[in-house]
């Protein structure tokens, strides 16, 4: 799995940190997010798929076949 | 009930989409359905008042999925349809267009209608923002208009008033409430917004009932305030809030008020169950039913949705959360505001517009509000989910500062 986001359309929610905050972080200064892992251990890729799934920006993509 | 075999979701928007989206990733592999209103494939609100209206985004950048994406759900989209009818017993849909749809489980997210004015349809010019179609028409009418009136004092009124701004329009704010959002974020806050407001150039017209649109011919030209006042305007908006869009449950036998009524599992009936805005739910750790027109409780309650479809349910009791951007303030709220809470600030400043406030009211935290702070925002709503711990830092007292802030 690879994870990829857009900082773009971040709307610093911070639903990814709650929810894997092994693969997410916010900047310090305006909560967009950081990627701190694009290619997650398998046993995280229950909680990325989630976590792109409810990001309410929609603004995590997620290629399965990486 | 038995594990059902197909689910028909009523609502193609993010609590619809949502709703898909976590049956399937839980294992739900039976036959899926999901029912439009709208003729779009699901996308995303919350940019409409802000990117799409600004013109920074093309409309299709709301998307909420890719189509291969979409495709990979294995579920039947139909759109353009909207729902007139439920036969509860038989867990049957109508559509206006006459589909008669059944399903073992039926999930109604259908959303919100907007609140109108008295004449509004008879008038151009007035437009409301729920849709794409609606954002799209206000940008249309923006972009040759000079004054705007916006009737509404509530996120939404006050972030089309931010964003209209920003397009050079001159920006007129009617409502009800002292300040922008006061009745939520209290007196300082709010202050802090409405001057906020007032350094970009938005008038502010709050603290009075709007009594009607003034109109010459078929065009709007004006809002009247209660007090006759008339403030002109070749373009209104008018966002005074929103009511569930149930009137096609109405002879369901489901108990509506205020929403769909739902126990704390979401359900409203045998194999019927609610999600997103028109969902009015038990909430167990607030001990009443809760309506929230939150973009993240769509997907949240998605979720629980779809656990208690599958058999897996457990009550659903989140957090809140809401976020509004406006002119350079990214606002997040967690838990419930109240304009009569004490009010103090853990981090930051509120003289540098970045900083964390919490809520409370009888000692007991209801909600953290940040400025400018999202992370810090973030990292504070443990203290909601487990409030009797203390708070890391001591709480500095915020009272309005003559000079600083001006309360309207």
């Amino acid at each position: 799995m690879k994870v990829s986001v857009d900082e773009a359309k971040c709307c610093g929610a911070g639903q990814c940190v709650l929810l894997a905050p092994e693969v997410f972080d916010q900047r310090e200064d305006d909560g967009i997010v950081v990627l701190l892992d694009e290619t997650p251990a398998e046993h995280l890729h229950d909680v990325v798929r989630e976590a792109a799934s409810v990001c309410p920006a929609a603004a995590i993509e997620l290629s399965e076949n990486a | 009930m038995s594990a059902p075999t197909s689910v028909l979701v009523v609502g193609a928007s993010a609590a619809g989409l949502a709703t898909a989206d976590a049956l399937r990733r839980k294992g739900f592999s039976g036959q899926l359905t999901v029912l439009g209103a709208e003729p779009h494939l699901p996308y995303d609100r919350p940019p409409l008042s802000k990117q799409v209206l600004a013109g920074t985004w093309e409309p299709e950048r709301t998307q909420l999925r890719a189509p291969d994406a979409l495709s990979a759900l294995d579920a039947e989209f139909i759109l353009g349809d909207p729902a007139v009818g439920l036969e509860l017993a038989a867990r049957t849909v109508r559509t206006a267009s006459g589909r008669a749809l059944r399903a073992d489980a039926v999930v109604v997210a259908t959303g919100l209608r907007p609140r109108v004015l008295p004449g509004q349809a008879d008038l151009a010019g007035v437009h409301v923002l729920r849709t794409l179609d609606d954002a799209v028409a206000l940008r249309a009418d923006l972009l040759a208009a000079t004054r705007l009136v916006v009737v509404g004092d509530g996120v939404l009124g006050a972030e089309i008033a931010a964003t209209a701004r920003g397009m050079g329009v001159a920006v007129t704010v009617a409502g009800p409430q002292p300040a922008p959002l006061a009745s939520q974020f209290g007196p300082v806050v709010a202050g802090l917004l409405a001057q906020l407001h007032t350094e970009h150039g938005v008038e502010l017209r709050l603290g009075t009932g709007v009594a009607g649109l003034v109109g010459a011919g078929c065009r709007v030209t004006g809002v009247r305030l209660a007090g006759g006042a008339v403030l002109p305007a070749d373009v209104v908006v008018v966002a005074m809030g929103a009511t569930p869009a149930t009137e096609w449950l109405a002879d369901s036998g489901l108990r509506l008020d205020n929403g769909l009524v739902c126990d704390a599992h979401c359900r409203a009936a045998e194999g019927v169950y609610a999600v997103g805005d028109v969902a009015r739910w038990h909430h167990e750790g607030l001990g009443r039913l809760v309506r929230l027109e939150n973009r993240t409780n769509a997907t949240e309650q998605a979720r629980a949705v779809a656990a208690a479809i599958l058999g897996q349910g457990r009550p659903y009791a989140p957090v809140p959360f809401f976020w509004t951007d406006q002119f350079d303030a990214k606002i997040q709220v967690y838990g419930v505001l109240s304009a009569d809470a004490e009010v103090s600030v853990v981090d930051g400043d509120v003289a540098d517009r970045r900083f964390v406030a919490r809520y409370q009211r009888d000692g007991r935290l209801i909600g953290v509000l940040g400025w400018n702070m999202p992370k810090q925002t973030r990292l504070r709503r443990q203290e909601l989910v487990a409030p009797t711990q203390p708070a890391p830092a001591p709480p500095q007292p915020l009272t309005p500062r003559a000079g600083s802030l001006s309360v309207q």
